[in-house]
């Protein structure tokens, strides 16, 4: 759907900062979150995991436990119907181990009781006969020939030979001659980088309550970013037909790629049809860090070659992401995001895809980019330091604009690369002084941006208010954002509109909150909607005054004539409209079903300063700015809110956060004591500019802001180090350790 | 299994409840009360999501057994607001657009209200260090901390009347 002609529109709600419509829920504690939900007779359910890293299973016997009283059921894979595509199978095997026990953590079987201590008391009387493994945590380790295999037979094609079985996948992008490219360059810096897995983080652990009646009808209340994708995914994993299930989001306490999941819902749905009673499952934090989430960790090698004024002359990097005991496609991404700023005559990625003995990898917020475009930053920042040359002059001279055959495949439409560079460049944080010990980085980020598919019903109701239905969980004030458009779009007061988020059966397939997609899709199919309900009641209107339907129009929120023989006639209002809806017609409505696409790819630039404690090797955040194109912002608080969010999650994934596996492939620190994100104290004020530069397949110009800003602080906090304490990581996170290790040599 | 009475003080109002000996005050505010608004986020007093005042002090009910609460005044995000009307704090959060998902928002209302009543005019430091222990994955704590910072003033004009 095209960007409307009118390029100087005025807009009256968009861009403005009202209240989001949930506020008062949430400073309350009223908003009911996935483990606020109970119901009569409702049973506790919770899941026995694997001591293992990998383990054959030999034989589970669940005798004694069901033998305890208040003990109700318990299942294990054998209770899950047999999906017949690998998608769903392993999503099965994950959410309850086949015959091996994958990972340290991996499920094993599941039980419900009349209470969480005699559940927990069962997990214990639940025997489980392993076969022990050698396990591979390492992704160089494991795509050694020699290797531990994971899973056997899961090797696409696509695999080059002379691997071990654990790479599954490989992909190539780019185009032009590296070769020649390097030829041309007066410098060439090769280096390799390692990347740690972090998780996503959320504070709200999964939780849900699945209740399965005896003629096969389920009720599934949890926290997801996808109501649709958990529907389909249970009945799949249930063998029951979707119609069947209805699945209703709860509020959901945070997600960042995370909840794009299903892990303990299928398995209170098996446990309910076992007994026939409501079962609630909650994660601890402890099963959240062992078994969901994680992104995956890297080791990537990137070979540059630069001019001595600057030109990049060809750019090669290959990446190695391990996904956990699955067959994972995030490598993908970041093969194709890695040297997406830059506009290269001659670049080529590739990318490795390997199983290892970790849990299976969820999306984390543009899943694969940070660790891609971090190792590509850090290279073209150490040849801007080799050369003596300004690290935006560089970018600025290389950088990706319209027309630019991307290193993906690609040609880019209009893009904010240039001017977010020229407005970090500008801005006065940039030549700010810095003092001993203290370095300035800055790194670019890119993400592509997703769309797809999008259901929206739009009701004007009698009063001349609108109730807005949509189907994707607001998991940042999305809620807020649809409401102004609909507002924007009928010509009433934000206040007027009321947007809620839907179960299952209220309205078609709703693609889960990912890819930055929600304001822009979901805003999209509202504008249509309101677009459509608007053209009803214009026909509603010229039937009244006996016009024919292109004799009026719509005109600041009313209905006027329009041309030379529409003759005089009052405006009506949408009020006025609504009021008498039941003479005209019956009541009035607009609905709008897309598989949106024009996304418009996003890209911001981050500048960071940070000290470097000489001593303990601590790094301290001093300032942090973030630059971002929005497209449109619709309520810049919340698109402030996401740049912040997202540079903070990478100022942690650079500095601190990592899964730390023991030799025993055993996770070390499956808590927030030791897993450390970002706390308050550890930060500065981030501050934000956002620019905006209309993406041309929205109507107002919206792009999706979400993700881009957890892509340069990896790169920028690395530049920074560097150029504070003299020495370059190629490792993360750079805690402590490890940079008092390098100071020392 | 046998369950010992407690006979507490919830936001003013008397509650009595029966816990097993082992649970934490948490779920006893959750699933025996019915109070919801404070969260698990971790089990382990790091997040802070639980955060409630005891007798006046702040603390993260996930450490506290139930049992422990028997005769104490217990103040959680439920009685934040007084009677349908908003704390300044609450106020601030929505305005400044300090929340995003929300999940942490309660126990971060409640650790501030907390620093409020002991320092009315705290420094953005000081501020960032009380909330230390309140985790936030969506926001990054800016709009946080102003929105503490814009509550304070706020509820010092009131006091003053300046």
């Amino acid at each position: 759907m095209a960007f409307d002609a009118a390029k100087d529109r005025q807009f009256k709600v968009v861009g403005t900062r009202p209240r989001r419509p949930d506020g008062i829920d949430k400073v309350t504690g009223k908003a009911q979150y996935g483990a606020d939900m109970s119901a009569p007779g409702m049973l506790h359910g919770l899941v026995l995991r694997s001591p293992h890293p990998h383990a054959r299973i030999v034989g589970i016997d669940a005798s004694a436990a069901l033998d305890m009283a208040g003990v109700k059921a318990v299942v294990t894979n054998a209770d899950l119907a047999e999906p017949e595509d690998d998608f769903y199978r392993d999503i099965k095997d994950n959410v309850l181990a086949r015959d091996k026990a994958l990972y340290d953590g991996h499920a094993v079987a599941a039980v419900a009781a009349t209470s969480l201590e005699i559940a927990l008391a069962a997990l214990d009387r639940i025997e489980v006969e392993y076969e022990v493994l050698p396990h591979v945590t390492d992704v160089d380790a494991a795509m050694a020939p020699d290797a531990p295999v994971v899973q056997p037979g899961r090797a696409d094609e696509t695999v080059p030979s002379g691997h071990s079985e654990n790479v599954t996948g490989y992909w190539q992008f780019g185009h032009g001659d590296p070769e020649g490219g390097f030829a041309k360059a007066d410098k060439i810096v090769e280096r390799s980088f390692k990347t740690a897995a972090t998780h996503q983080g959320y504070i709200e652990p999964h939780a849900c309550l699945g209740s399965m009646t005896s003629d096969g009808k389920g009720e599934l209340w949890c926290c997801t970013q996808g109501q649709y994708m958990v529907r389909s995914t249970c009945a799949a994993l249930l063998g029951m037909d979707a119609s069947q299930l209805r699945v209703t989001a709860s509020e959901i306490g945070g997600g960042f790629g995370g909840k794009t999941t299903t892990f303990i819902e299928p398995v209170a749905l098996a446990l309910s049809r076992k007994c026939g009673r409501p079962v609630k499952m909650v994660m601890s934090r402890e099963e959240v860090f062992r078994a969901t989430g994680p992104t995956a960790s890297s080791s990537i090698d990137v070979k540059i070659g630069m001019t001595s004024d600057g030109k990049v002359t060809a750019g090669a990097a290959t990446l190695r992401y391990q996904g956990g005991a699955f067959p994972s496609e995030t490598v993908l991404f970041g093969a194709q995001s890695a040297f997406a700023a830059y506009d290269l005559e001659a670049v080529r990625t590739e990318g490795f895809s390997v199983l290892t003995n970790r849990p299976k990898e969820a999306a984390y917020r543009a899943p694969g980019a940070p660790m891609a475009v971090y190792a590509v930053e850090s290279v073209v920042d150490e040849l801007c330091q080799h050369f003596g040359l300004d690290p935006f002059e560089v970018r600025l001279k290389n950088a990706a604009r319209k027309g630019t055959l991307s290193s993906y495949g690609p040609t880019f439409d209009e893009i904010g690369l240039v001017a977010t560079l020229e407005a970090a460049q500008a801005h006065a944080h940039y030549s700010a002084p810095l003092g001993p010990n203290q370095g300035r980085g800055i790194s670019c980020g890119f993400w592509f941006n997703f769309g797809g598919n999008t259901c929206v019903s739009l009701n004007v109701n009698d009063d001349g208010t609108v109730g807005v239905t949509e189907g994707n969980p607001d998991i940042g004030g999305s809620r807020a954002s649809i409401s102004m458009m609909a507002a924007e779009e009928l010509g009433i007061p934000y206040e007027k509109v009321r947007t809620v988020v839907t179960d299952t059966n209220s309205l078609g397939f709703n693609d889960v909150t990912d890819g930055s997609r929600v304001t822009f899709a979901v805003g999209l199919a509202t504008i249509n909607a309101a677009r459509a309900a608007k053209a009803e009641m214009c026909r509603r209107v010229a039937k009244l005054w006996g016009l024919e339907e292109d004799a009026v129009k719509w005109e600041n929120g009313a209905v006027v004539p329009a041309g030379p023989n529409a003759g005089k006639h009052e405006s009506m209002s949408l009020a006025e409209i609504a009021a008498i809806a039941d003479q005209t017609g019956g009541p009035i409505a607009g609905h709008h079903e897309t598989n949106a696409d024009g996304a418009g790819v996003s890209f911001g630039v981050h500048i960071c300063d940070a000290e470097v404690d000489p001593e303990t090797g601590a790094t301290k955040v001093l300032r942090y700015t973030v630059f971002q194109d929005a497209g449109k912002a619709v309520h810049p608080d919340y698109v402030e809110g996401q740049m912040q969010g997202g540079a903070v999650q990478g100022i942690g994934w650079a500095l601190n956060e990592e899964y730390i596996y023991g030799d025993d492939g055993k996770l070390q620190n499956p808590g927030f004591l030791d897993y450390r994100v970002p706390v308050a104290s550890d930060l500065p004020p981030i501050d934000t500019v956002i620019l905006e530069i209309p993406n041309p397949g929205h109507p107002y110009g919206v792009r999706g802001v979400g993700e881009t800003s957890i892509v340069p602080p990896l790169a920028a906090l690395s530049n920074a180090i560097s150029r504070a304490a003299g020495i370059r990581l190629a490792e993360l996170p750079m805690s402590p350790p490890r940079i008092r290790a390098a100071l020392r040599g | 299994m046998s369950g010992i009475v407690v006979s507490t003080t919830v936001n003013g109002d008397p509650q009595d409840f029966v816990c097993a000996p082992g649970e934490t005050l948490l779920h006893a505010l959750r699933d025996r009360l019915g109070l919801t608004g404070s969260k698990e986020g971790c089990g382990t007093g790091d997040c802070g999501a639980c955060s409630v005042t005891l007798n006046g002090r702040l603390v993260c009910s996930c450490l506290v057994l139930a049992a422990e609460a028997d005769g104490a005044e217990i103040g959680t995000i439920e009685g934040v607001a007084e009677a349908g009307k908003l704390h300044p704090l609450q106020e601030a959060f929505i305005e400044h657009a300090a929340l995003q998902c929300g999940i942490c928002t309660p126990g971060i209302l409640v650790a501030a209200k907390s620093l409020l009543e002991r320092n009315p005019d705290p420094t953005d430091e000081e501020v960032r260090y009380w909330l230390a222990g309140n985790l936030c994955r969506c926001t990054g704590y800016d709009k946080i901390i102003r929105a503490v910072q814009a509550a304070a003033a706020q509820m010092r004009e009131e006091t003053h009347g300046v």
